[in-house]
């Protein structure tokens, strides 16, 4: 307990909050770098999802690049990107968001692969063209296992974002690094216990947009 | 690849010491895990808890964890124990949705079957649902095998001796091959992880292969 007790005054310290590197400006980098890694993923992910989804083309591609992720070393990657792309944004944005992807990719191709294929013989029947099966019956009804799909790759880069510090990009990793060079524990904890709260609530945030989406995308009679 | 042919040792060693991190783990989380998926199996009330407690332990970052778990360990940061006990929860977390899933997946006629002819509680546990569930829980266990594996060399820039190590030390003296090697070592052993518990489970589980054949 004396431990959190420490970390906690560390992070009430009013030195340690304002600043170019204060505790505000790297919550803001922290989610900056999250979320623009986020939308990337979403931005390649999502088409690539439904484009495999709608056609029911490339399934074993979807799959293997899953577990190929799950494979990939993170500060790996990262440090790869790194020294080919040197120290600053570039390396955390461009790794996070291979990382991520695929997580996205297998969320929109679930939600079009779980639809009953009776309810898109329904909507064929009804005389909907291609692609209004694909934006009123396809779309709506994936939505929850899209969301899933992007709140694991959220999940993700947060936590790796972690790692952007290590390559000078900053964030909240900042406050772990230079606790771990200085060996003050205390400074390393705030880190971690922000890094984790954060974390925690982005989960929480995801997870009422799901309920929310699921809620509204269930047929009412 | 010559920085490879110079620096064999340096990359068998860190192999062996990310496999002595990751195996521990892998076998631990699965060992605790199963009995904990059986209780969100048999009893409705716990599964919410219990599945909602893998999903947020999940969602905790992995390099955060390490520094706060030894708070209530009492080890050190750079301890491998610390390393191993974060990669055994995140391995529990992945372990337990799949796991109840896997022992919800037998046929109930099996487990009614099994009390009819006066099998006990364990006896239909040990010889009717683990078996049964056992293609689901394989295929549970390859994935935290992968993820434990891949997850391992964040501990290398805390200084601890992995694969980890070789991305934290040619980042920094900038060898682009050594961070290639470490990768690559990364992913074959996952594949060769992978393959021992395909196996193991072919010989442990003949009757899925034979049923995969006849449904052909």
């Amino acid at each position: 307990m004396n431990w959190l007790m420490e970390t906690l005054e560390w992070i009430a310290d009013p030195t340690h909050q304002s600043g170019p590197d204060g505790l505000w400006a790297l919550i803001g980098q922290h989610l900056a770098i999250t979320g623009w890694a986020s939308a990337a993923s979403v931005l390649i992910g999502v088409p690539l999802g439904y484009l495999v989804g709608h056609t029911g083309r490339g399934r074993m591609l979807v799959v293997g690049l899953s577990g190929a992720a799950r494979a990939l070393p993170a500060i790996g990657l990262l440090t790869l990107v790194a020294l080919v792309a040197g120290i600053g944004l570039t390396a955390p944005l461009v790794a996070l968001a291979v990382l991520a992807t695929p997580s996205v990719i297998a969320g929109a191709y679930s939600g079009f692969d779980s639809i009953e294929p009776a309810t898109l013989d329904a909507a064929r029947a009804m005389g909907m063209s291609p692609s209004q099966v694909l934006t009123r019956v396809e779309i709506p009804l994936g939505l929850p296992q899209l969301l899933g799909g992007i709140r694991a790759a959220v999940l993700q880069v947060i936590a790796t974002a972690t790692l952007a510090a290590y390559v000078g990009a900053g964030g909240l990793g900042v406050y772990l690094f230079r606790g771990l060079k200085t060996q003050d524990y205390a400074q390393m904890l705030a880190s971690a216990v922000l890094i984790v709260v954060l974390a925690l609530l982005i989960d929480v945030l995801f997870e009422v947009l799901t309920q929310i989406t699921v809620r509204a995308v269930r047929p009412r009679l | 690849m010559r920085w490879l042919a110079n620096n064999w040792d340096t990359v068998w060693q860190a192999t062996l010491a990310h496999l002595e991190l990751s195996l521990p783990a892998i076998v631990v989380s699965f060992l605790i895990s199963v009995p904990v998926a059986w209780l969100a199996h048999r009893f409705s009330w716990s599964r919410f808890t219990l599945v909602t407690l893998g999903s947020l332990i999940y969602a905790i970052p992995s390099l955060p964890l390490l520094i706060v778990l030894p708070l209530v360990l009492g080890t050190t940061v750079r301890d491998q124990i610390n390393v191993v006990v974060a990669l055994s929860l995140y391995g529990f977390a992945l372990m337990i949705r799949a796991g109840t899933d896997a022992l919800d997946a037998v046929p109930a006629s099996c487990v009614h079957a099994a009390l009819a002819v006066g099998q006990s509680g364990p006896s239909r546990f040990f010889t009717v649902e683990l078996p049964l569930a056992g293609p689901g829980l394989l295929a549970g266990l390859r994935v935290v095998s992968v993820s434990t594996i891949a997850l391992v060399s964040v501990s290398g820039v805390l200084g601890i001796n992995s694969l980890g190590m070789l991305f934290v030390d040619g980042f920094q003296r900038g060898i682009l091959a050594e961070v290639i090697a470490g990768i690559l070592a990364t992913v074959v052993i996952a594949l060769a992880v992978d393959l021992l518990l395909v196996l193991a489970g072919r010989a442990l589980l003949p009757w899925t292969r034979a049923s995969a054949r006849r449904s052909r």
